[in-house]
């Protein structure tokens, strides 16, 4: 059965009194990745954002499998919904191990086989067990994104926010990165929802994408039609053109 | 100008004993565009600011030789240095917020790099600026030179940097990762704009990402390093005969847009690469 | 590996190793790693470590003044009054014929008594205020600001001398009038230090996981917040031994007879000229014990804050 996973409506999002996001709408079906690409400031960070309820000041609608959400966001919707951040080196706890931040979401869920969870979750996303009670400082960047991963899955979510989870890391760990997060979504019928600025790393892990300028969504097209070229608005040209001159010179 | 560079190494003492970071890297700069390419930790940034003597202050550094247009850098002291830095040679960082004065406005800081090289009056540094401030394609350059740097996007932020590295007519520019805190859009528009004011002045270009693409876009030569060495050097045009399986991996784990893949190519770390 | 664990540990190598093992198998070696080698990079710092070392001393002598002493504190002797240091009295008499000696370390007492005394007042309010206004901002925050403002913008000595004239001078009094001075810079650089790690991506996944807001307080900001209050606790605490002991000089702090160091000087401070040593002796107590928290809070900053790294 598949369904709708996430909708938005007419979704505004302020800064004080900047409106970032502009009556945003779209639809992302359950076990689908979709992707949000635009320049910074297009505001597609500030809709995941607001859309894991790190920013309260919206309005419009926003439904999760079909629960509307409020502002304020109950304990149950972060079992459902989780993020992996940018920056692996700022995401993680500097003064809690490993351990202590998979165990995290495991306590405020009240799950009961804790120690079981996390060497399920490290052994998830390929970490030895040797990390479990490490500090973040002694992991390289594409580890702590891994670290980052399994936090986000370890409660079990249905829903996984991404805000650009490769920029900060090399391209070859950038590559193990995609492929894990590709696996995942497949062996758990996971639903993404990823914003990103490259438009090649975008399509490879999503199906639709919607492209964003000044806080609003211009275009909204399948990955095949963005490969293709079969784009209608002109913002949506130019980044694809840009992205062929750019990431595939060789 | 030429840079020679020969058996570089550069090591870090630490309690476990010293780390060498860069292990024997030779190579010849000219008025060209050579790109350094590589992952983090591969050495690159430290080569590039080893021609500057610009390492960190634990960083011992040895040559058989270094040289800068026939200046010994191993013995140069650090007047010398000086005249070097800034005056023939500019160095670009990767996020122009840390490298900017903020108190200080964005035309005070072209103006003041462009006196400490030339000389002149505040007001010909001034005018001197707003002139910088054009040849970067800032389209509103008085506006932009009363500015401070919390005031500025990224791109302008980073326009202004290399305003002020162009001031004094350097030789030798040497960009650390100059576009990698910016926007494709943005990033395309600096690239394009260093690679003009680089063949319009006639200077030599040091290009250092972790962006292969990129690097070959805008570069003459490419320099690919691993763990401290370069493993193989190419001309940009030449990439798809890359040898190196290092290189190969480099190209071939890049998601592309045209040619979808179900899996990326994962990088095989061969320990015999570390053997060089 | 695991054979060098279960080998009883009097050994010195293996327990070492166990320590700085690269990858700890529990929760428990992780911490214990953590701290040894925090405490490798403390030792060494040969100033932190000075400062330690007497910090200690102190706290054994104010334990043990009782067997240490040569002489009861509050015996006068009038017929041996302002003796130079002899071998009877290791460090002179004062104008009342009491030893010296004794009285320092009886005065190292009351001084590390109400420094622990303030300390314990002072590090849970600075720390409770501070992060509960960093955290949850707008109107609360704005409130107790205002509070820990008007509490600044007094100079210290003057408001404790206000606190204590309006109450009855004493030991008591001079700790609440150098605890109402002593808390406000806490409680700002709590909430500095609370309003950086509001905003960073690790406390937004914490948010993420469902957490109460007390939980994301007590569990995750305050742990970030309390290195660096110990830090400044300990450099704070020689302003509070020179408080302390002015107030005692002015006469209202601790009162004669006690042995304080402070009023030890004031009574004696005639005897400048003639007897310097009388005046003098509690006057290096002070210097050594005030130098001694400074240099041990110097090391701990280079040791637990995460800025300096």
């Amino acid at each position: 059965m598949v369904g709708r996973m996430i909708e938005a409506e007419n979704l505004t999002v302020r800064f004080g009194n900047l409106e970032a996001v502009k009556s945003v709408s779209f639809q992302v079906e359950e076990g689908t990745c979709f992707g949000l690409v635009g320049e910074s400031g297009s505001g597609k960070s500030t809709l995941l954002r607001a859309l894991a309820g790190l920013n309260p000041d919206w309005s419009g609608r926003l439904r999760i499998a079909g629960d509307n959400l409020a502002p304020h966001r109950s304990k149950a919707f972060f079992r459902r919904v989780q993020m992996v951040f940018q920056d692996p080196y700022g995401s993680l706890h500097p003064r809690q191990t490993i351990d202590r931040i998979l165990s995290e979401p495991l306590i405020v869920h009240k799950f009961g086989d804790i120690d079981a969870r996390i060497r399920r979750g490290l052994d998830e996303v390929s970490l030895p067990a040797s990390v479990r009670f490490r500090y973040p400082h002694q992991l390289s960047g594409g580890q702590r994104q891994r670290v980052a991963i399994a936090r986000a899955l370890i409660a079990e979510p249905e829903v996984l926010l991404l805000d650009e989870p490769t920029s900060a890391l090399d391209v070859s760990v950038q590559a193990e990165i995609l492929n894990l997060l590709g696996d995942l979504r497949v062996a758990r019928g996971l639903t993404y929802l990823m914003v990103g600025h490259n438009l090649a790393v975008v399509t490879h892990l999503c199906q639709r994408i919607a492209v964003m300028q000044q806080g609003v969504i211009v275009e909204t097209l399948s990955a095949n039609d963005l490969r293709s070229g079969n784009v209608t608005h002109p913002h949506t040209a130019g980044l694809r053109q840009l992205s062929l001159e750019l990431t595939e010179a060789c | 100008m030429t840079v020679k560079v020969r058996n570089l190494r550069v090591t870090f003492p630490l309690p476990q004993g010293a780390v060498e970071a860069v292990k024997g890297v030779s190579l010849d700069l000219g008025r060209e565009k050579v790109g350094i390419v590589g992952e983090s930790g591969s050495g690159k940034s430290l080569t590039a600011r080893s021609i500057l003597k610009l390492l960190p202050k634990q960083a011992r550094m040895t040559a058989d030789e270094l040289t800068f247009d026939g200046i010994d850098v191993l013995k140069a002291g650090e007047t010398a240095m000086r005249r070097i830095r800034g005056h023939r040679a500019g160095l670009i960082m990767q996020d122009p917020k840390y490298s900017l004065n903020p108190v200080m406005s964005a035309g005070g800081q072209i103006a003041e790099a462009w006196r400490a090289h030339r000389g002149g009056s505040r007001k010909e540094a001034m005018e001197a600026a707003i002139d910088l401030l054009a040849q970067v394609q800032i389209r509103d350059p008085m506006r932009v030179a009363n500015s401070y740097p919390h005031e500025l996007s990224g791109g302008m932020g980073q326009r202004v940097m290399i305003a002020m590295m162009l001031a004094p007519g350097p030789e030798l520019l040497i960009a650390d990762e100059p576009t990698s805190a910016l926007d494709a859009t943005v990033q395309a528009e600096i690239m394009r704009l260093i690679e003009d004011l680089v063949s319009r002045r006639g200077m030599g270009l040091v290009l250092i990402s972790h962006d292969l693409p990129l690097v070959s876009h805008f570069c003459d030569r490419v320099l690919v390093m691993y763990a401290g060495r370069i493993v193989e050097e190419l001309r940009a045009s030449e990439f798809g005969k890359a040898q190196h399986p290092y290189t190969r991996g480099l190209l071939e784990c890049l998601p592309s847009l045209t040619h979808p893949t179900d899996r990326l190519k994962g990088m095989r770390r061969d320990p015999s690469w570390l053997a060089g | 590996m695991a054979d060098a664990h279960s080998t009883p540990a009097h050994t010195t190598v293996p327990r070492r190793d166990w320590l700085l093992s690269d990858a700890p198998a529990s929760r428990r070696q992780a911490a214990w790693g953590k701290a040894y080698r925090m405490w490798l990079q403390f030792r060494a710092n040969h100033l932190a470590m000075t400062g330690l070392v007497t910090v200690v001393l102190l706290i054994v002598v104010a334990l043990a003044a009782p067997l240490l002493a040569t002489h009861d504190p509050a015996v006068i002797n009038l017929g041996n009054r302002l003796q130079p240091p002899s071998a009877e009295n290791w460090l002179g008499t004062d104008d009342l014929g009491r030893d010296l000696y004794s009285r320092v370390l009886y005065g190292a007492r009351v001084t590390l008594g109400m420094v622990v005394a303030v300390v314990l007042l002072v590090a849970p309010i600075g720390l409770v205020v501070g992060i509960v206004a960093g955290y949850a901002g707008g109107i609360i925050d704005r409130i107790l600001m205002r509070v820990t403002d008007i509490f600044l913008a007094f100079p210290r000595l003057v408001l404790a001398l206000a606190f204590v004239a309006a109450l009855r001078p004493g030991v008591t009094s001079a700790v609440i009038a150098i605890a109402l001075t002593a808390w406000p810079p806490l409680a700002r650089l709590a909430r500095s230090e609370t309003l950086t790690v509001r905003r960073s991506d690790y406390i937004s996944a914490v948010k993420l996981t469902g957490a109460s807001p007390a939980r994301i307080v007590v569990r995750h900001i305050a742990p970030v917040c309390i290195p660096s209050m110990i830090v400044r606790v300990s450099l704070d605490i020689s302003g509070i031994i020179l408080t302390a002991a002015g107030l005692g000089f002015l006469g209202m702090g601790a009162q004669p007879p006690m042995p304080e160091w402070g009023t030890m000087i004031a009574t004696t401070s005639g005897f400048i000229l003639d007897q310097w040593w009388v005046p003098t002796i509690p006057g290096v107590a002070i210097l050594v014990a005030s130098l001694a928290f400074n240099l041990l809070g110097d090391g701990l900053r280079d040791v637990l804050d995460p800025k300096q790294e």
